[in-house]
């Protein structure tokens, strides 16, 4: 039987290896990824559902999937949706990012 | 995680991370405040709530019998916050050996546990258990007889799981607080027994 | 109104749709029966895509044996796996 229906995310009963038991530590930016994402969906806000983040998620194609992080894949659903919900604009977005890594790096170049 | 470029001392994720939050703020859709606070809540939620919640179970009937009917009714009834999580308890026994996953994603119940350990998430325990349950839980050191079901249960919907174990041998006369001890994270997702003390 | 009850056998719907969907892959097209009527809850697959789900759909814990899921399975036959499923998904079936 063919896999054609179905989709990367959808995991029951495909072949993997051994189940890897170690952990990592959390760094703070993984924190901060749960924090917004539960701030985001509480009752209080309702902005994005969970729903809305997990699709999020599974419409980032197999190849994204595999490569990305569990945190990584979580901080790019929140983005996309707020994208497309118009709540934060790419041009807004984009100059932030630019804003934040420069202040990181002039904070590493003080040190 | 690599980074964007050499000179980047921010991965492209954390960035965006740090960029979002920042707009979000400053549109006054919540508070850096806020950030720390729900951190700190994220913080306090560990298996200790969970393993309390077992040991109770143990010792007093009728909150397990309240816990099987109505998880998140009988933890609320001892002051549990449970948020929106709708709780299943599952009672493992002599002949049955409940084992908990989500294949979708990553369920899990939070409020009880804190957040899920990366193998929980992985693709090798959400594509394995389902499909061949006793050599999954043989890499974890466990090994029901052929006389014991396995039942494992997919968080697919709305519903958390939490596994209610098998109290051990040896445990009469323990405190509560002792037994509770005893109960790790694992023994509540399924993959390991209580070990006797 | 819950259209099951527990006890009563069902089949998984065999269909493949793309978008949001809470039925596991592995699960579609088995039968199995009901172990637990579940409340309602709005459809997610509509709610992944900002729309308010309504009405609500009952929610069924569905247990299959494990032989009957997989063709390979090894371990004995009292194995089960219960999965949560919502009621478009299910189809009445009577296992002979």
């Amino acid at each position: 039987m063919s896999d054609a229906g179905r989709m990367h995310h959808d995991m029951g009963g495909r072949d993997a290896g051994p189940v890897d038991q170690g952990g990592h530590s959390h760094p703070e930016w993984e924190k901060r990824v749960d924090a917004l994402m539960m701030l985001l969906s509480n009752n209080k806000r309702r902005l994005i559902g969970v729903d809305e983040l997990r699709r999020g998620i599974e419409e980032l194609g197999a190849e994204n999937y595999s490569k990305m992080t569990y945190y990584e894949r979580w901080v790019s659903s929140i983005t996309h949706n707020l994208l497309e919900k118009g709540i934060i604009s790419s041009d807004e977005l984009g100059r932030k990012m630019a804003e934040v890594e420069d202040a990181a790096r002039a904070g590493g170049e003080k040190d | 995680m690599t980074m964007r470029s050499e000179d980047s001392v921010l991965d492209h994720y954390q960035a965006m991370e740090l960029a979002v939050s920042a707009l979000m703020i400053n549109k006054g859709y919540f508070t850096e405040a806020d950030m720390v606070a729900e951190i700190d809540a994220m913080a306090k939620r560990t298996p200790d709530i969970g393993a309390a919640v077992v040991a109770r179970a143990w010792t007093d009937p009728d909150f397990k019998a309240r816990l099987l009917a109505d998880g998140t009714a009988a933890c609320e009834s001892i002051d549990l916050d449970m948020g929106p999580t709708r709780l299943m308890v599952v009672e493992s026994t002599e002949t049955v050996h409940n084992v908990i996953v989500c294949t979708l994603c990553s369920c899990f119940p939070r409020m009880l546990m804190g957040i899920p350990p990366d193998w929980y998430k992985s693709k090798e325990y959400r594509s394995r258990v389902v499909r061949e349950p006793r050599v999954v839980l043989k890499e974890f050191g466990t090994e029901p007889g052929a006389d014991v079901d396995v039942r494992v249960h997919d968080n697919s919907a709305d519903m958390r799981y939490l596994v209610l174990p098998r109290r051990p041998e040896g445990t009469d006369g323990m405190s509560q607080d002792e037994l509770a001890k005893l109960v790790t994270r694992d023994a509540m997702i399924g993959v390991k027994i209580v070990e006797a003390p | 109104m819950a259209r099951f009850a527990p006890g009563d056998n069902v089949t998984v719907r065999r269909a493949f749709p793309p978008g949001h969907v809470r039925t596991p892959y592995y699960i579609r097209g088995k039968t199995g029966s009901i172990a637990h009527v579940l409340d309602s809850f709005a459809n997610p697959e509509e709610l992944a895509f900002g729309r308010d789900g309504l009405p609500k759909r009952p929610l069924y814990r569905v247990r299959f044996a494990q032989s009957r899921v997989w063709a390979d399975y090894s371990g004995p036959a009292g194995d089960t796996i219960d999965v949560e499923l919502y009621e478009h998904w299910l189809e009445s079936e009577e296992i002979t």
